[in-house]
C-alpha cells in the first residue's frame, strides 16, 4: 500500500434549508481510487467544482469519507485514535498565504507546529532552522510576515508544515494568488522537497506549467478521476484537456498547433528545449 | 475623454516613521477605448496606483484629471467619478451579497438614484454583457460555480455603465478554461462599447494575447509602458523586477539561438506558430 490510498472514495455534501431539511445532495467526489507511493510527485488538475480540492482535504482528515475509505500511511482516515497522526503525517498549504500565517515572527510561526505537537524546546529551534533552509527562507527568520511577499508567505507556509515532519505535503493551488516570480520560488521549493528531503507531494494547480516534472498526473472532472497519467501522457491529449476546460502548458500548445500545420513533432513536448531540438534537427534536414 | 496622472506621488503614512512611499512621479495618459495590462510584482504599486484612478485614495503629491477636470478640485463630483470609473477588486465575488443575481447587479444602479425600472433594465444589459445564462437570474450568487460568481460581480460594476472599467486580477483562481472566457467576454465587451480596459493581471501569457499595451510597475514608479512586443523584448529586466516573459518569448530566443533566423519578439501562439512556419514551408 502507498502512503496515500483510498478506495473507491465518495463525498456528498447535504444542502440543508433554514429548517435543516434535506435540499439536495452534491457528489463531489465519486468512487475515487488513487494509490500514491512516499516520495512521488503527484499533480492533480481539474476544473472549478471538478472535486479536487474535496478530494485533497480527504487526505489530512479535514474530510471523511461518505463512503469508502482514505488510508495514509496505512492509518484509516475514519480512526478518531490516529486523527493527529494524519495531521502530523499529511500537512497541508491553501491558496490564501495571508489566512495561514499566525505568528509575529517569521521562526515562531514557523514554531508553532511542533510546538503544539509537544516536541522539546531544543528540537522545536532545530526544526524551525531546517525547515526555513528547505525553502529558502532563512535569512527572514527574524523578519515579521507582513513584511514579506506572496511567494515568500507562501514558502514560510511550507516550512510550517514541514517542521511538523510529515512524509507528505499536499498543496491546494499554492501559487493562485502570487506574481510569475513569487509562483517560480513555490514550485521550486516544492521541487527541492520532493527530490532532496524525499517528501511525498500532492499538488492541485490550474497552472499547467508548474507540473511538468511531476511523476503522476491525475486529472479531475465531476468528482471522477477523467485522466491519469505521466505529465507527457496527459499533455498529449490537448483536445480533451480542453474538453475538461483545462490547458497545456505554451510550449505543448504551440508544438501542437506546428503539428497539425504540417511539421512532425512528438506528441506532448514539455519543454522549450525539447522543441527547440527536434524544429532544430528538422531544419538542418530541410 | 480621457484620464491624466500628472506627477502622482502616494505615501503610505506620511510624518510618521512608517511611511513608504508607494507612488513615485507616476505619469501617465489613459485614453479612450484602449484595452492596458497593468503589471508588476506583489507590492510594485499596482494596485494603490488603480484605487488613485477614482479618487478612492487622494495622491499625496501631483494630480490627476478625468476628462480635463482635475478630481481632488473642490466640489467635484466624485459619486459621478465612480460611476464612470468602475473597478472590480480581487475576489469580486466575496462582495456579492443579495438573494439573488439580478438584485444583487440591481444595486449599484439603484443607488445611482435610477427607477427600479432604469436599474433592472442596466442589470439586464450588463448580465448579457458578461454571458450569463438567463436561467441563473434569479438563483443565488452563492450557488453559482466560480466564475459565474465573477461574471455577476462584473456585471454589478458594468450597470453602472462606466467609461473605463478597471479588473483587479479578474482570473485569479478560476480553471484555464474560466480565465479564457472571462477576458474573452472583457474582449468582446470592449469591442462592442469601445469601453477602456485596465487589467491588472500576473499571468504575462493573458496579458499579451489580450492588451494593445502594456504599462509595467516597479517600486512605485513606470519602469516600462509600451505594446506587448516591445516590452517583452525587455524579458531579462522584467525577471529582474520579479515579472517574466511569455513562455513563447523563451520559445522564440532559444529558437533564434540555436541558429534558426526567426524573429524572437512572437509574445502569442499564433504568431509564434506563423514566424516558424514561415522557415519550414
Amino acid at each position: 500500500m502507498g502512503i496515500i490510498k483510498t478506495d473507491k472514495l465518495v463525498f456528498e455534501y447535504i444542502r440543508r434549508d433554514e429548517e435543516g431539511n434535506v435540499e439536495g445532495i452534491t457528489r463531489a467526489v465519486d468512487e475515487v481510487d488513487l494509490d500514491v507511493k512516499q516520495g512521488d510527485f503527484v499533480a492533480i488538475l481539474g476544473h472549478n467544482g471538478s472535486g479536487k480540492s474535496t478530494l485533497a482535504k480527504h487526505i489530512n482528515a479535514i474530510l471523511y469519507p461518505t463512503e469508502g475509505a482514505v488510508w495514509v500511511d496505512g492509518m484509516d482516515t475514519r480512526d478518531e485514535k490516529d486523527l493527529w497522526n494524519i495531521r502530523q503525517e499529511a500537512g497541508m498549504v491553501f491558496q490564501n498565504p495571508d489566512n495561514q500565517i499566525i505568528g509575529q515572527v517569521v521562526e515562531e510561526d514557523v514554531g508553532f507546529g511542533p510546538e503544539n505537537m509537544g516536541v522539546p524546546t531544543e528540537e522545536i529551534w532545530e526544526r524551525v532552522e531546517e525547515s526555513l533552509k528547505a525553502v529558502g527562507m532563512y535569512a527572514y527568520r527574524k523578519f515579521s510576515p507582513n513584511k514579506l511577499s506572496g511567494g515568500q508567505k507562501q514558502r514560510v507556509s511550507i516550512a510550517g508544515v514541514i517542521a511538523m515532519h510529515p512524509k507528505c505535503i499536499i498543496l491546494d493551488e499554492p501559487t493562485a494568488m502570487l506574481d510569475p516570480n513569487g509562483r517560480k520560488e513555490v514550485v521550486r521549493a516544492v521541487r527541492a522537497l520532493n527530490d532532496v528531503e524525499g517528501i511525498t507531494v500532492v499538488l492541485i494547480t490550474h497552472y499547467m506549467e508548474e507540473i511538468i516534472h511531476a511523476d503522476k498526473v491525475f486529472v479531475m472532472d465531476k468528482g471522477k478521476v477523467a485522466m491519469e497519467g505521466t505529465p507527457r501522457e496527459i499533455f498529449s491529449q490537448v483536445k480533451r484537456l480542453k474538453e475538461l476546460r483545462l490547458d497545456v502548458p505554451q510550449v505543448t500548445l504551440l508544438a501542437y498547433e506546428l503539428q497539425r500545420k504540417g511539421i512532425e513533432l512528438p506528441d506532448g513536448i514539455l519543454t522549450v528545449e525539447e522543441l527547440t531540438q527536434h524544429l532544430l534537427q528538422k531544419y538542418h534536414m530541410k | 475623454m480621457s484620464i491624466i496622472l500628472d506627477h502622482v506621488d502616494y505615501v503610505y503614512g506620511e510624518d510618521t516613521t512608517l511611511a513608504v512611499h508607494a507612488l513615485n512621479d507616476v505619469n501617465l495618459v489613459i485614453p479612450d477605448g484602449q484595452f492596458i495590462g497593468l503589471i508588476g510584482h506583489t507590492g510594485s504599486g499596482k494596485s494603490t496606483l488603480v484605487q488613485h484612478l477614482n479618487g478612492l485614495i487622494k495622491p499625496t503629491g501631483g494630480s490627476i484629471y478625468f476628462n480635463g477636470e482635475d478630481i481632488h478640485a473642490e466640489g467635484y463630483d466624485k459619486k459621478k467619478l465612480r460611476s464612470k470609473v468602475g473597478l472590480v477588486f480581487q475576489y469580486p465575488e466575496h462582495q456579492l451579497f443579495e438573494i439573488d443575481v439580478f438584485k444583487d447587479v440591481c444595486f449599484g444602479p439603484k443607488n445611482l438614484g435610477l427607477t427600479q425600472k432604469e436599474a433592472e433594465l442596466r442589470a439586464y444589459a450588463a448580465l448579457k454583457q458578461v454571458g450569463l445564462e438567463d436561467e441563473y437570474f434569479y438563483q443565488s450568487p452563492f450557488d453559482l460555480s466560480g466564475g459565474q460568481k465573477r461574471r455577476v460581480a462584473i456585471a454589478g460594476v458594468l450597470a453602472m455603465k462606466p467609461d473605463v472599467l478597471v479588473l483587479d486580477e479578474p482570473t485569479a483562481g478560476l480553471d484555464p478554461k474560466g480565465r479564457d472566457e472571462i477576458l474573452d467576454q472583457v474582449a468582446k465587451l470592449k469591442e462592442e462599447t469601445g469601453i477602456t480596459v485596465i487589467l491588472v493581471s500576473h499571468s504575462m501569457e493573458d496579458v499579451a494575447k489580450y492588451v494593445d499595451r502594456i504599462i509595467v510597475m516597479n517600486q512605485g514608479s513606470v519602469l516600462y509602458d509600451d505594446v506587448p512586443k516591445e516590452v517583452f523584448k525587455h524579458y531579462r529586466e522584467l525577471e529582474d523586477v520579479g515579472l517574466a516573459a511569455p513562455q513563447v518569448t523563451y520559445i522564440m530566443q532559444a529558437l533564434h539561438k540555436s541558429g534558426m533566423p526567426v524573429a524572437t519578439d512572437a509574445t502569442t501562439i499564433e504568431q509564434a506558430a506563423q514566424e516558424i512556419l514561415q522557415i519550414f514551408f
